[in-house]
């Protein structure tokens, strides 16, 4: 058994307007970031699994995420998967 | 009839659901703990009533969605019985998967506390079978997450289908852009799933009930359920 650690990005859909991605971009324009685009908001889940191989553990989270820790029907998700030791804090 | 109000750790509209269908509609009510697993069978209409389940942890409803009543919940829509999801409730309904669509921030980014007037769509429903078509209604809102949204196709299929059962309007019942107090599409305000036995909304009709307060234009939902059900 492998121990992995995963890092979860979620952020709205693309087809969803980020309400709260806009109003940052505005006062960051406001306050003479005028460079800074796109700005757009979400969410950071970590966690460790174990599973056989990184493969496992990616379809494993993929699937916890379709299921509650993201709302498809809104939200987009992206794994980055590390392998850690046994022991290791994460 | 017989209503049975879910209480859910942070539920803080379960009293109120309570108090409307007993003392006001004059139904019987009882309240139910959301880790029973079961559902007694004289209960008719299950209310999932509003508050902030679990704090609004990770999304609103997305951990009550996984409590132990809730399969006891959709077993009984899949029944036939009815399931009414009010605010936090509403929301709770979408993240089963037992209405379609999500409720997103409002489009203000503010929490809205305020009435608004909502006209009534469908009263073909058993949870507006006493109201008329088109009546309009003076509710409360009270909620940060009202936002409905669904794809194109699905909206499409809620309109053919005439499942929108309530949407905002301005006080001559005009659907218009200035009367959707949250963003959703189409002003919907409240929709039902495929059968007619299940209704979310993001309005509060527990929270005007009682003459006493001056107004009572929320207790027709309670009232078509009890003509439905026919314990009148």
């Amino acid at each position: 058994m492998k121990h992995f650690k995963a890092m979860i990005t979620i952020t709205l859909r693309k087809s969803i307007l980020d309400v709260q991605g806009k109003t940052v971009e505005h006062a960051l324009h406001s306050t003479n970031f005028t460079s800074i685009e796109h700005v757009r908001i979400g969410k950071y889940v970590e966690l460790t699994v174990h599973a056989e191989h990184a493969q496992a553990a990616l379809a494993l989270i993929d699937d916890a995420c379709k299921n509650i820790i993201a709302n498809p029907i809104m939200e987009d998700h992206h794994i980055e998967l590390e392998e850690i030791s046994l022991g290791e804090p994460a | 009839m017989k209503f049975g109000i879910v209480v859910f750790p942070g539920s803080n509209c379960d009293h109120d659901a309570w108090y409307a269908t007993s003392h006001n509609a004059g139904a019987q009510a009882q309240m139910l703990w959301h880790k029973d697993t079961s559902i007694p069978s004289d209960i008719d209409c299950i209310i999932l009533p509003g508050g902030f389940s679990y704090g609004d942890y990770l999304r609103c409803g997305a951990i009550a969605r996984v409590s132990p009543i809730m399969s006891a919940v959709r077993k009984h829509a899949e029944q036939g019985k009815f399931v009414l999801g009010i605010c936090n409730g509403f929301q709770i309904l979408t993240e089963s998967g037992l209405l379609p669509g999500v409720l997103l921030r409002n489009s203000s980014l503010s929490f809205i506390c305020k009435d608004i007037y909502l006209r009534t769509e469908q009263i073909l429903s058993p949870f507006t079978s006493s109201l008329e078509q088109g009546q309009i209604l003076r509710v409360p809102i009270a909620h940060g997450e009202g936002n409905y949204f669904a794809d194109e196709q699905t909206i499409h299929v809620l309109e053919q289908e005439q499942r929108v059962a309530f949407r905002y309007c301005d006080a001559n019942g005009n659907a218009s852009e200035e009367a959707n107090p949250n963003g959703s599409i189409n002003n919907i305000a409240g929709i039902l799933n495929e059968k007619g036995n299940v209704l979310g909304m993001m309005p509060h009709p527990e929270r005007c009930c009682d003459p006493l307060l001056g107004n009572s234009d929320g207790l027709g939902v309670f009232t078509s359920l009890m003509q439905t059900v026919g314990l009148y």
